[in-house]
C-alpha cells in the first residue's frame, strides 16, 4: 500500500476532508505561504510594499523633476488632471499657473488659469538623472508638453521644488534606513543574543543587565542627544550611516532576547549534544544548526522592527536632528511642516505623512501575516 | 522575601543609576569641542575680551585639563551633590532648570499612561467580545493607524485642524498669562482644559498596542474549556466577563508598565516639542540645537531616571499582587 493509498484510507476511517490531505504532503515553505495567502492584510501590504520599493528604486523616472530642481513658483497649490473639457473625454491636460495678490493678506497666491491648457505627456525629455546609479536618462514618465509649463500633482514647497518627485526621491533613502538599521540589530542581537543563551552563566547576566539598563532609557531623547551630536560637516554618506547607527542601538536588544529564549531551549536537544561530541565548534553549532531552528521568529521580529526605525528616522528628521538637506527623507520634507501656520496655509506639505503612514502601515500588516504564518501547524490540519 | 525583593531591586537600581551617569557623561562629551569653548565663543559674541590666561584658569576650574576619567569622577561628585552643572543657554544651575518642570512632565507622564488605560481597556474588551463585528473591525484599523501614525504627526493634524477650522492655537498647556500666574482655582481649571488634546495625542500608538494585546489574550481566554462551564451552568454573561477572563487578561496590563513607561516618555518627548507643553521635552530640544550640553545630559539622566523608578515602583506593585513573581 502506498502512502497516499494509506492517507486515504485514513481519510475515510477518520472523516478527514480530502482537500486537507495536501495539507501532509506540503513542505514548510508552502504550508508558510499557504497561511501567509489567506492573510488579506497581509497580502495587501506586500503588495503595498513591492510597488513602494519599485517606485523608490526608480524614482527619477516616475517623478517629472530632480528633488532639488525649482521647477516652478513657490507653493503652488496641488494641480489637477483634467480628463474632460467642454466638448466630453479628452487627453490629459493641466491649467496653466497665474500669479495674483490676495486683495485682503497681500498674500502672493499661485491659482489655477483657465485660459491656459496645457497637456500632459508621457515618456518627455527632462532632466538628466542616473537609474540605479547605473543607467543614464532623461526620460521621465510624465510632465507637460510646453517646457515652461509645469505640472505639480502634490504642489511645490517654499522654494518652488516638486513636493510629488521629493516624496518620491526621498522615498529611497526613507525606505532603505530601515533595512540597514535592521540588519545591524539583526548582526547585533543574533551575536550577543546567541552568545548570551547558548553559554549562559556569567556572560549571559551580563548581557541581560546590559539590555536591560538599554532598553529602560526611553529611546527618542536618547536618539535626539545623539543625533545631536552628528557633526555638521559630516557628507551626507557618513550622516546617513551615523544616524542608522543609533537607530539600531537599542533595536538588537528585543532581538538578542528572542534569541536567548530561544537558544536556552534548544542548547539541551539531543541534535546539539550530537552535534558537540562530533566536535562541531561552538560558532558552528549556534549558525548552522540552533538559528535556523527559528528563522521564521527571526523574520518576523525583523520585519515589526522596520516600521519602528523608519518613524525614528521620520521623528528625528523633523525635529531637524535627523538627516538635513542635501539629504532628502521623508522627515526631512516634513521638516517644513514643523510650523502650523505654514501646514494651514499649505496643507499639501504634509502629504510625505501620507507616504510614512502607508509604509509604516504595509509593514505591520506583513510582520502580522508572517507571525501568523511562522506557526503553519496553528490551525490547519 | 518581599524585603529581600524590593531590596535587590533597589540595589540594582543603583548599579543602573552608575550606568546612566556614564550615558549622561558621554552625551556630554560627544559634541566636538568642549563646554569651555562654547563658553568663550559665546563670551566673545557677547563682546567680552578673554585673554589666554584668564582662558587656562577657567579650564582649570572646571577640570577640563584633566584625563576624561578623572573628569568623570569630579562630575559624578559633583552629581551627587545635586550639582548638575551650568547651563549657558540660560546661564542658570541645570538642576534648577530641570526640577521646575519635573512637576508638568511627571503628571503629564501618570496621566498619559491613566488615559492610555481607559482607552485601551473597555475598546479591547469590546473588540474581543464582539469578534470580527463592525466595531472590532473599526477598532482594528484605528489601531493599526495609531501605530503607523508619528505621534508628532497626530498632534500636527490636531494642531491645523483647530487652527483650520476654530481657529484655535493649542500650544501649551495654560491660557496666555496663566503660565506665570501663582497656583490657583482658575490656573487648575485652565490646565484642566488644555490637558486634554496633549495626553489623547501622546496616549494614541500606546493605547493601539494595548488594544491588541488586551484584544488577543481575552480572546484566549474566553475559548477557554470553564469560560464554557461557567455559561452552561448559567452565569450571566457580564458577570462571568468581568469576574474571570478579564481579570486575568488585565494582568498583562500592569506588567506592560515596564516597557510602556519608556516608549510613553519617549513619545511625549516629541508630542511635546511639537505642543510646546512646560515639560522637559522642550527643553532637551532647545539645549541640544544650542549644544547646551549640560543641559541635555541633565535631561536624558532625569528622564531615564524617572523611567527606572516608574518601572521599579510597578515591579513592586506586581510583587505585591502577584507573589510568584518574588520568587524568580
Amino acid at each position: 500500500m502506498t502512502d497516499r493509498e494509506e492517507l486515504r484510507e485514513i481519510e475515510a476511517e477518520e472523516g478527514v476532508r480530502v482537500e486537507d490531505e495536501r495539507v501532509y504532503y506540503a513542505t514548510q515553505t508552502q504550508l508558510v505561504l499557504r497561511r501567509f495567502k489567506r492573510h488579506k492584510l497581509a497580502v495587501l501590504g506586500l503588495a503595498m510594499l513591492l510597488v513602494g520599493y519599485t517606485l523608490a528604486a526608480f524614482s527619477p523616472f516616475w517623478s517629472p523633476y530632480d528633488k532639488i530642481e525649482r521647477a516652478g513658483n513657490i507653493y503652488v497649490p496641488p494641480q489637477r488632471i483634467h480628463f474632460r473639457d467642454e466638448n466630453g473625454w479628452t487627453a490629459p491636460y493641466v491649467y496653466g499657473l497665474r500669479q495674483t495678490t490676495d486683495p485682503e493678506t497681500w498674500e502672493q497666491v499661485t491659482e489655477p488659469d483657465t485660459d491656459a491648457r496645457y497637456r500632459v505627456k508621457f515618456f518627455v525629455k527632462g532632466s538628466e538623472y542616473k537609474l540605479l546609479g547605473l543607467f543614464k536618462s532623461n526620460i521621465h514618465l510624465f510632465g507637460s508638453e510646453d517646457g515652461q509649463m509645469r505640472v505639480f500633482l502634490l504642489g511645490t514647497d517654499d522654494l518652488g521644488r516638486d513636493v510629488f518627485s521629493r516624496i518620491l526621491q526621498a522615498a529611497s533613502i526613507s525606505m532603505s534606513i530601515g533595512l540597514v538599521g535592521v540588519f545591524l540589530s539583526f548582526v547585533l542581537g543574533t551575536l550577543l543574543g546567541g552568545i548570551s543563551g547558548y553559554y549562559g552563566g556569567k556572560t549571559d547576566v551580563i548581557i541581560q543587565r546590559v539590555i536591560e539598563f538599554l532598553t529602560s532609557i526611553p529611546t527618542i531623547p536618547l536618539w535626539m542627544a545623539l543625533s545631536a551630536a552628528v557633526p555638521a560637516h559630516w557628507d551626507p554618506i557618513k550622516v546617513y550611516f551615523a544616524i542608522t547607527l543609533i537607530l539600531s542601538l537599542q533595536g538588537w536588544c528585543g532581538l538578542a532576547r528572542v534569541v536567548r529564549g530561544k537558544l536556552l531551549e534548544l542548547r539541551e536537544a539531543d541534535y546539539v549534544i550530537a552535534a558537540r561530541i562530533a566536535g562541531t565548534n561552538d560558532f558552528a553549532i549556534i549558525t548552522r544548526h540552533l538559528l535556523p531552528g527559528f528563522t521564521s521568529y527571526l523574520i518576523v521580529n525583523i520585519t515589526l522592527a522596520i516600521p519602528g526605525m523608519i518613524l525614528g528616522e521620520t521623528s528625528l528628521s523633523f525635529l531637524g536632528l535627523g538627516l538635513r538637506p542635501p539629504i532628502v527623507s521623508w522627515g526631512v520634507l516634513l521638516y517644513q511642516a514643523q510650523n502650523v501656520r505654514t501646514v494651514a496655509l499649505h496643507p499639501w506639505l504634509m502629504v510625505p505623512a501620507l507616504a510614512v503612514i502607508l509604509t509604516v502601515l504595509a509593514f505591520n500588516f506583513v510582520g502580522d501575516g508572517l507571525r501568523d504564518a511562522a506557526d503553519p501547524y496553528a490551525n490547519v490540519a | 522575601m518581599l524585603g529581600r525583593f524590593i531590596a535587590r531591586r533597589l540595589l540594582y537600581m543603583v548599579i543602573l543609576l552608575v550606568a546612566m551617569s556614564v550615558v549622561s557623561f558621554i552625551i556630554i562629551q560627544l559634541p566636538p569641542g568642549d563646554y569651555m569653548e562654547s563658553y568663550i565663543a559665546r563670551l566673545q559674541a557677547e563682546g567680552m575680551q578673554i585673554d589666554d590666561s584668564a582662558i587656562a584658569a577657567l579650564r582649570k576650574r572646571y577640570g577640563l585639563d584633566q584625563p576624561p576619567h578623572i573628569q568623570f569622577l569630579t562630575w559624578a561628585g559633583r552629581l551627587l551633590k545635586g550639582d548638575m552643572g551650568r547651563s549657558f543657554q540660560y546661564n542658570r544651575p541645570v538642576a534648577e532648570l530641570v526640577f521646575e518642570r519635573v512637576p508638568m512632565t511627571v503628571l503629564v507622564t501618570l496621566a498619559s499612561l491613566l488615559v492610555t488605560y481607559l482607552i485601551a481597556v473597555p475598546i479591547g474588551i469590546y473588540s474581543a467580545t464582539h469578534q470580527y463585528s463592525l466595531g472590532d473591525f473599526v477598532a482594528t484599523a484605528i489601531g493599526f493607524v495609531g501605530i503607523a501614525m508619528p505621534n508628532f504627526l497626530f498632534a500636527l493634524i490636531l494642531m491645523w485642524a483647530l487652527y483650520k477650522w476654530f481657529g484655535l492655537g493649542i500650544g501649551g498647556l495654560f491660557s496666555q498669562g496663566m503660565e506665570t500666574a501663582p497656583w490657583n482655582w482658575a490656573k487648575v481649571v485652565d490646565l484642566v482644559k488644555h490637558l486634554p488634546a496633549p495626553l489623547i495625542v501622546i496616549s494614541v500608538s500606546g493605547a493601539a498596542g494595548l488594544i491588541r494585546v488586551l484584544r488577543g489574550t481575552l480572546l484566549d481566554e474566553l475559548g477557554k474549556q470553564y469560560v464554557q462551564s461557567a455559561r452552561a451552568v448559567g452565569l450571566p454573561e457580564s458577570r462571568l466577563l468581568f469576574k474571570y477572563p478579564v481579570r486575568i487578561a488585565i494582568t498583562p496590563l500592569i506588567s506592560s508598565i515596564g516597557w510602556m513607561l519608556p516608549s510613553l516618555v519617549s513619545g511625549s518627548t516629541v508630542v511635546s516639542i511639537v505642543l510646546s507643553l512646560p515639560t522637559v521635552g522642550p527643553l532637551l530640544f532647545s539645549s541640544l540645537t544650542q549644544q547646551d550640553m549640560y543641559l541635555a545630559g541633565g535631561i536624558v539622566m532625569f528622564l531615564t531616571f524617572m523611567t527606572v523608578v516608574g518601572v521599579l515602583l510597578s515591579d513592586i506593585l506586581l510583587a505585591l499582587v502577584d507573589p510568584r513573581i518574588r520568587f524568580e
